[in-house]
């Protein structure tokens, strides 16, 4: 047991051969402000879904980037589409846009998966 | 003699009636059994004459198009009313000469040809009255090949891209009366059955008239210039001929646009005339976008293409639908169209909290947009409190969104989970008045919340009410004021007196020019239907609203919604204030009795 343990938590890990950054891809040249963020928190701080549980667009983002389809769909659920995010963010991103733009290509990739 | 020229015209015209019919009866198949009802009912009442004034008004006059561009309105109207004239006086002129109706129907319009004497006055005077309609086409005509080449001289800025086959509708139209005018004048310069128009062309070309194959060919010509006409009609932006009318009638019955793509839909699709009205009125332009519109995008839901894109790129602002001559319902259209791409997408919100249940006879619902606008909030209280009213505050803490953004992003069945948790609370509660001060959120409380018993008011209103029972101040605030109206708030739900009642009660407003006032109110760009629009398109169009304030030099700049509030405070040139936030303004005015009447605070925000 040494300083580098977590180093072996399987699901912290991403293993860069696998990873599919279709999605990221994807959702990135349909709403290429996402690229901006700068993890600054307005977001979750004004988010009215995050008032009552926790979601958190900047895991959104995470997930996104890990390629966590699974559980990036269960989380986005919770999203109630009002906009207050979008209208804080410091670097205008549109992230009403990014939630929509993300479902609908988890959509398109489970269709192209099957 | 026999003659086989009126052949291409028979086909062309017996074509065109099979496919019209059979359309017109498929669409009313395919309305709904409720509206069928309706319809079927609508032909024992007034409403009818309703229509047919309307079909008049707008399928042949075209006057709504005529009052926001008299150019424009006699192009239209040259070519509708001009032709039907000269269709019905052109009929009532065989009559008159065979002294009954025992003629074939193609008699009428291949006239000048089949009876190249006119001898009599009355066939003079018809003469005469068929020139003069035949120019007023022409006229139009004219104006129609101009504006295609130089649309600036329409007032227009932009004109409508074409497909090939109304490319095929739209030159054989050109092509009609020009045909029919070479046709008739040839005859004019044989026989002289012309009148001032005709005689006077005819006279110029007699060399060549004489000739009988140029003679037989003017007249083939023009049966088959009106033969390509009617078949390339149905395909073309010209179906929005007789589908208006179509529609004037079903509008004219009651029948509303339905959250499905259904019959209703799909005949507003068609009776767009791509008359273009709808482009100047869109500020995406601005923004350099230009598949937006509502005439390109009713283009490709013709054209079968792609439109996703286009479809969430629309502030469904209404700005376009307050514009069409035509009346159609765009922001419904496009509402019934997200939903349907929408549909596949799924939300659920279980884990909400409730947040602590009061009962009180008044609810405020501050909405999401308030939460964001803190000014906003606190001034609510201020009213609340002196005018003395017990409020709950009901989403102070745990908000759950209205629900109408969902839905302009066409999730509608997503939406019913926050309505209901929200109607839940609100009845519990016991209340009678809810007040809300989003213009959003009004809207679907208003529509799409099942609350009966329940008073729901926009702040504004709610607003104007205490004053006139004079529970606020009076004072006057030495300020110039100009007042946006909100979309959601005037196009969307039709209040525009209320809000400019209580700005001038406190300060001098500042009136805007008409052409961008109450239904033609700007928008400030960041309008929550515009789901895939970029930040920078946004800030452009806030950008140019602020510059058209801006030009007035107001003190404040008014608005009556947190979201054109937070909009517009960004751009930095002038001060934006809500309302409510000016009527505070003028409770905390120094100089007057400070006092409040009401000494127990019943209303806090923490
Ligand atoms: S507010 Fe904008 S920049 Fe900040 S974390 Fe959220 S998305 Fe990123
Ligand atoms: S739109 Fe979704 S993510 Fe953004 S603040 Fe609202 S609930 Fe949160
Ligand atoms: S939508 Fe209305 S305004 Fe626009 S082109 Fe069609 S008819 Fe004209
Ligand atoms: S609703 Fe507004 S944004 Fe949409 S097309 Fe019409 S004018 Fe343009
Ligand atoms: S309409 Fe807007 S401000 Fe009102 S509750 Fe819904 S999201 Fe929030």
């Amino acid at each position: 047991m040494g300083d580098l343990d977590f180093i072996k938590v399987k699901h912290l890990h991403i293993d860069y051969d696998k990873l599919d950054l279709n999605l990221l891809n994807k959702v990135l040249q349909e709403e290429t402000s996402f690229q901006w963020c700068i993890s600054c928190g307005c977001c979750t701080a004004s988010c009215s879904a995050g008032n009552h549980t926790t979601f958190n667009v900047r895991r959104i983002s995470l997930l996104l980037r890990r390629g966590e389809i699974e559980s990036l769909e269960k989380e986005l659920e919770k999203c109630m589409l009002c906009g207050k995010c979008t209208l804080v963010c410091p670097r205008d991103i549109q992230l009403r846009n990014v939630v929509m733009s993300i479902k609908k290509n988890i959509l398109k990739y489970k269709m192209t998966a099957l | 003699m026999k003659t086989y020229f009126q052949y291409p015209f028979l086909i062309g015209m017996i074509f065109l009636f099979a496919y019209l019919i059979y359309l017109y009866v498929r669409w009313y198949t395919k309305l709904s059994r409720f509206d069928k009802v309706r319809f079927k009912k609508f032909w024992g009442t007034k409403k009818v004459w309703r229509a047919i004034y309307d079909s008049i008004n707008d399928g042949l006059l075209h006057a709504s198009i005529f009052k926001k561009n008299p150019v424009l309105g006699y192009m239209h109207m040259s070519l509708a009313f001009g032709w039907f004239l000269l269709i019905v006086i052109g009929h009532l002129e065989v009559v008159v000469a065979k002294g009954g109706f025992n003629f074939p129907f193609y008699y009428a319009i291949f006239f000048r040809y089949f009876e190249p004497v006119h001898a009599t006055t009355t066939a003079q005077i018809f003469a005469a009255v068929m020139d003069f309609l035949l120019l007023f086409i022409l006229v139009g005509v004219a104006l129609a090949i101009t504006k295609r080449f130089y649309k600036k001289i329409f007032g227009m800025k932009h004109t409508t891209k074409l497909k090939p086959l109304d490319k095929v509708a739209l030159y054989s139209l050109w092509a009609i009366f020009p045909l029919r005018l070479f046709a008739e004048s040839c005859s004019a310069a044989v026989y002289h059955n012309g009148s001032f128009l005709t005689n006077t062309t005819g006279a110029w070309i007699g060399n060549i008239a004489n000739n009988p194959v140029i003679y037989q060919s003017s007249w083939w010509l023009y049966s088959f210039a009106l033969c390509f006409f009617f078949i390339a009609l149905p395909f073309s932006r010209y179906m929005h001929i007789p589908t208006e009318i179509y529609y004037i009638f079903l509008r004219n019955a009651g029948i509303k646009t339905k959250k499905n793509w259904e019959s209703y839909a799909q005949i507003q699709l068609y009776s767009c005339s791509r008359c273009g009205v709808c482009l100047d009125a869109c500020q995406l332009y601005d923004a350099g976008i230009s598949d937006v519109q509502s005439v390109y995008f009713l283009q490709f839901i013709r054209n079968k293409e792609d439109a996703e894109k286009p479809l969430f790129g629309c502030l469904i602002c209404g700005r376009c639908q307050v514009e069409c001559p035509v009346h159609l319902n765009l922001n419904d259209l496009r509402t019934a169209l997200r939903i349907k791409a929408s549909k596949p997408l799924t939300f659920s919100y279980s884990y909400t909290q409730k947040p602590e249940q009061q009962s009180a006879d008044t609810i405020y619902f501050a909405g999401c947009m308030t939460h964001l606008t803190p000014g906003i909030k606190k001034s609510m209280a201020k009213i609340f409190d002196y005018a003395g009213e017990k409020v709950w505050f009901m989403d102070e803490d745990k908000s759950i969104c209205c629900g109408r953004p969902l839905m302009l992003a066409g999730q509608y069945d997503s939406a019913a989970q926050l309505i209901e948790k929200n109607t839940e609370l609100i009845k519990a509660s016991g209340a009678k008045n809810l007040i809300l001060s989003c213009p959003y959120c009004y809207k679907v409380f208003k529509e799409d919340y099942m609350l009966p018993d329940i008073n729901i008011k926009f702040h504004a209103n709610y607003i104007k009410e205490l004053i006139d029972q004079k529970k606020l101040p009076d004072t006057k605030l030495n300020n110039t004021v100009i007042y946006h109206d909100p979309c959601e708030l005037g196009r969307g739900m039709n209040i525009y007196q209320e809000p400019r009642d209580v700005i001038e009660h406190y300060s001098h407003r500042i009136p805007l020019q008409k052409s961008k006032d109450k239904d033609k109110a700007i928008c400030c760009g960041a309008g929550l239907g515009g789901i895939n629009l970029t930040g920078d398109a946004k800030n452009i169009m806030t950008h140019n609203a602020m510059t058209y304030f801006d030009k007035f030099n107001p003190d404040i700049l008014v608005t009556a919604c947190p979201l054109c509030k937070k909009t517009f405070v960004r751009d930095r040139r002038l001060d934006v204030l809500d309302i409510a936030e000016l009527v505070v303004k003028a409770i905390e005015q120094p100089n007057e009795p400070k006092a409040l009447p009401h000494k127990e605070k019943s209303y806090a925000v923490s």
